[in-house]
């Protein structure tokens, strides 16, 4: 499987995601740079995180403009798998490829932090492996992610299971401590509802080796290869 | 010259004397200005550098000493290692965010010119008490500097220590350390080589903003201080973040001869170190710099201290393809001037030349003081110590400790800080050393930055010791060997004997220790007048030591790992109880003399730790510090991932007091599983080292007794909250 990882002006997670694919998951895995047009036949596309053109406007709010978001949207319209983590997730939903927006974590303060997730939906192409309601241990870093949708989105979500990953306790349990940034229903990362695009601000490529401290992001890649695979 | 004109460039007459006699004319403003931040202490260091000099710099792996932006060590694998720290003291009082942020842009800046990528910054942080709220306020304001520069360039803040005293509430400190990774062979330096080579200007624009900074930061803070605000910098982390991915490209080609970023004296300093540095000379035209703002004259743009800017000279054919590069990553890349041969700086503008001045004269000829020196007469009133009748409750007296904020859990600070970036960070904040993979090896590397200005305050010479004993000892707890020593060293004004006389002990305690554990010193900053209003700050060393671990999985950490584990101590404990934590929280007291140190012990209580983690007998190593053993065996419990608890039981024949809170040294408290406490007892019997098991593992409790009686018996539940809330509390009590 090709994967395809963007570099914006600002991204500083695109060696760490491209060591994990590469290094780690032994995947054929490139880089694309944003100012070009071409997507160089890759078959999966990760929008890393970072501050994309320093993250001053609203975050992501610049790249999508990027002169290569338009063949990525092409792609996913196309029902190509693309992941955005972190800040890719919220370029994501400035592109409106995902629904929702970002506010600021609720207690003002950029939060580094290993947190629990509880899978909510494992019929994804990225979560395939996972069991319903198994806990992974992912750590996050941003800012803003504190996940917010009108009313009838958040309906909209739910009715159609487009909610994959919501923080938790490390049992399991969705409570309101464990929503560390605020995140309405303590959403931690979405699909859109075709179901080849994914958000999440936590960082899989933190968590896919064991001596750093956990392996449960290789979930997210393994069941992308899995998914492309079948 | 106007002797006004001269104060306001903080320079002395005699000094004035000198740079007309190296003219052999009067200097124009902008000459004046040029060697009013040249000369002043920030830059030239002419109160400290006849003691510098006595400092050990060389070892069979240092690649480069001090003299350049950082150090260089070898760590084999093709790679060397780049660290430095620097201080950022004056600005961050002045303006804590920026002031913080743009020193974390400086020290980051000071790495990748020497083509190494950062790939950890750790910060030394002295903050005033915090029940005052404007110390609250400068500290949420520098960890949010901190956080939001680094965080945003992607290196992360992987750790470092923050102290509070009353000494630090108008002059609070904050030192950075940065560490990067080279390849060996591809280390770049600050040289202006090969006449006719082309000098081009990179990065952001030349602003009004810092001009006169480092003559600001080479002064005592009077009532003015809001006035001093322009002085500060302000910090463009994505404009850095280009810069870094652009250089780090350019590097990799074979297209430059000579690198220098533009920090404190921007466009001046790097212009003629680099001219110096290369013994050739450099002819610029300001008409091409590329400016922020109209009308800006020659003095402005020459002292500016806008940030994110680098001045590098290219090979003369290579200079389209340099552009090339800047211009891929949207960064200005303009040729402003050549490398001469003619010793001098030369400055143009509009056709005129505004500036002609030998480099060397600039670089090298700014007079160096043996500033007179005398012992403080504080020392002996501080010194003695009536010992204080004991708490009756030493429950009690130990939460209180452990929720003292130079003591307390700094998750508060280190969460806002990403330090997982870059996938490297193995051992998380919180740990003895920070430790972090080299990619594509086994290898790992440690870094630790410790000072303890009480003691250095109560005996400079023994406090600098310590520092560099406790920095390597934090090194030993992780299973590193130190490799190479950066420092910070913040005093008061140096034209008192009395401050002068501390740096004088301290870098001679410094380097005795340094070289006792041949450790080469190959980088480092001084930062005089930290005062304000008069009242300095405690002579306050930080040091900064990279280590190296052979063997990645052999990694230790100082949390308890298992229920049953027997605790032991290496060294013993004596009856001391100066410049303790203890005495300060409990009772306002920051008087005594501090803990002793004997540096052949210590090394032997290093060694035999390290050899116990390579021969994977033990299961944790966490050193007795501030707080002495109840805090050190506290934070063994808070940092074992089940929150464990113990029983320990001591027999020595000292004061309960002593026994728990005092802070001697050259003590390391690890855990082993029972089936190795043979062979550890053997090993250590065999070597000569005191140790001896004090104690088990176990659920729940915490308990301490001595000789059969219990002095402590507390919840892990209880010490746990005190411990780690105190320091959210002071900012939840802001907020309402």
């Amino acid at each position: 499987m090709k994967f395809g990882v963007v570099i914006f002006p600002g991204s500083n997670c695109d060696y760490d995601t491209y060591y994990v694919l590469k290094e780690v998951l032994n995947q054929d895995t490139i880089f694309l740079w944003h100012k070009d047009h071409d997507l160089k036949g890759v078959d999966a596309i990760i929008l890393p995180g970072g501050f994309s053109y320093g993250d001053y406007l609203r975050t992501g709010a610049i790249a999508k403009f990027s002169p290569l978001m338009r063949e990525v949207k092409e792609f996913a319209l196309k029902g190509g798998l693309v992941l955005g983590i972190c800040n890719g997730f919220q370029i994501l939903l400035e592109m409106g490829l995902l629904p929702g927006a970002m506010l600021r974590n609720k207690n003002l303060k950029f939060l580094c932090q290993f947190v629990y997730l509880r899978v909510e939906n494992p019929d994804t192409p990225f979560t395939k492996l996972c069991k319903k309601h198994q806990v992974l241990k992912i750590p996050i870093a941003h800012f803003d992610g504190n996940y917010y949708a009108p009313p009838e989105i958040m309906e909209k979500l739910k009715r159609n299971n487009q909610i994959v990953l919501r923080y938790s306790t490390s049992k399991g349990e969705i409570t309101e401590e464990a929503n560390v940034n605020g995140s309405m229903e303590n959403i931690a990362g979405i699909i859109n509802e075709k179901g080849n695009v994914m958000g999440l601000m936590p960082h899989p490529e933190r968590a896919s080796e064991k001596i750093l401290g956990s392996e449960d992001g290789q979930y997210i890649f393994k069941s992308m290869i899995n998914s492309w695979i079948k | 010259m106007d002797k006004r004109i001269l104060e306001q460039h903080n320079l002395t007459e005699e000094e004035y004397r000198g740079i007309v006699d190296i003219l052999g004319r009067e200097p124009n403003l902008t000459e004046l200005g040029i060697f009013s931040v040249m000369w002043s202490e920030h830059c030239s260091y002419k109160s400290s550098k006849i003691y510098l000099k006595n400092l050990p710099t060389t070892g069979k792996h240092v690649i480069q000493g001090p003299g350049e932006n950082a150090g260089v060590i070898d760590i084999g694998d093709g790679l060397a290692v780049v660290f430095k720290i620097e201080s950022h003291n004056h600005p961050s009082y002045i303006e804590p965010y920026q002031g913080a942020a743009t020193g974390v842009g400086g020290i980051l800046r000071d790495i990748f010119t020497m083509g190494a990528r950062p790939i950890a910054v750790l910060d030394s942080l002295r903050f005033g008490p915090l029940d005052n709220p404007k110390n609250r306020v400068i500290m949420e304001g520098v960890i949010s500097g901190i956080a939001g520069y680094g965080n945003s360039i992607g290196v992360p803040t992987v750790g470092g220590e923050t102290y509070f005293n009353q000494c630090y509430s108008q002059n609070p400190l904050v030192n950075v350390c940065c560490i990067g990774i080279a390849p060996k062979n591809r280390i770049f330096y600050a040289r202006a080589k090969g006449k006719g080579n082309p000098v081009l200007y990179v990065g952001a624009k030349t602003g009004r903003d810092g001009i006169h900074g480092a003559t600001m930061a080479s002064a005592e803070f009077d009532e003015d201080l809001e006035e001093k605000r322009p002085n500060v910098q302000v910090g463009d982390p994505f404009k850095e973040k280009l810069l870094l991915e652009a250089c780090l490209e350019v590097m990799k080609k074979d297209l430059i001869v000579g690198i220098q970023d533009m920090g404190a004296a921007g466009l001046t300093c790097s212009t003629s170190e680099m001219a110096d540095k290369a013994n050739s000379g450099i002819e610029i035209d300001l008409d091409l710099v590329p400016k922020r703002e109209e009308g800006m004259n020659s003095y402005e743009i020459m002292l500016s201290e806008s940030q994110e800017r680098m001045l590098l000279v290219a090979k003369a054919d290579k200079e389209e393809e340099v552009k090339k590069i800047f211009k891929k990553w949207d960064l200005d890349a303009i040729t402003i001037g050549r490398v001469t041969d003619t010793g001098r700086l030369i400055v143009k503008e509009k056709g005129r030349v505004v500036v002609d001045i030998p480099v060397r004269g600039i670089v090298r000829d700014c007079p160096v003081y043996r500033r007179p020196v005398k012992q403080p007469s504080y020392l002996r009133e501080v010194n003695y110590l009536e010992i204080p009748e004991v708490p009756n409750d030493l429950n009690t007296t130990f939460l209180k400790l452990l929720s003292s904020p130079t003591i307390a859990d700094k998750e508060w600070i280190f969460r806002q800080y990403d330090h997982m970036v870059q996938i490297n960070t193995v051992l998380l904040p919180g740990a003895d050393a920070t430790v972090l993979r080299i990619k594509g090896t086994k290898k790992a590397l440690a870094g630790t930055v410790d000072g303890n200005s009480l003691y250095t305050y109560l005996n400079p010479k023994v406090g600098a010791k310590i520092a560099v004993a406790e920095a390597c000892r934090n090194l030993a707890c992780v299973g590193a060997k130190p490799l190479g020593v950066t420092n910070c060293l913040n005093f008061g004004n140096p034209e008192k004997p009395e401050i002068m006389w501390q740096f004088k002990e301290v870098v001679e305690g410094m380097g005795e220790a340094c070289r006792f554990f041949g450790i080469p010193v190959t980088g480092g900053n001084v930062s005089f007048y930290n005062e304000t209003m008069g009242s300095a700050v405690y002579p306050t060393p930080v040091l900064g030591i990279v280590g190296l671990i052979e063997d990645i999985s052999k990694i230790m950490s100082p949390g308890f790992k298992e229920k049953g584990d027997y605790i032991l101590l290496l060294g013993k404990n004596n009856e001391e109880i100066g410049g303790t934590e203890y005495l300060k929280t409990i009772f306002s007291q920051e008087r005594g003399i501090p803990p002793e140190i004997n540096l052949e012990f210590e090394k032997q209580i290093q060694d035999f730790c390290f050899e116990l983690i390579d021969k994977r007998l033990i299961n944790s190593a966490h050193d007795v510090s501030e707080g002495g053993l109840a805090v050190c065996l506290a934070e063994c419990c808070f940092m074992s991932e089940k929150k464990l608890g113990i029983e320990v039981s001591l027999e020595d024949d000292i004061r309960p007091v002593a026994l728990l809170f005092g802070e001697t040294q050259s003590r390391i408290i690890i855990s082993a599983s029972p089936s190795d406490i043979d062979k550890i007892e053997k090993l250590a019997s065999k070597r000569g080292i005191p140790c001896q098991v004090i104690g088990r593992v176990r659920e729940d409790k915490f308990i301490i007794k001595q000789k059969g009686e219990e002095l402590i018996n507390l919840s892990i539940e209880k010490i746990y909250s005190s411990w780690k809330q105190a320091i959210p509390n002071y900012f939840k009590l802001s907020e309402e």
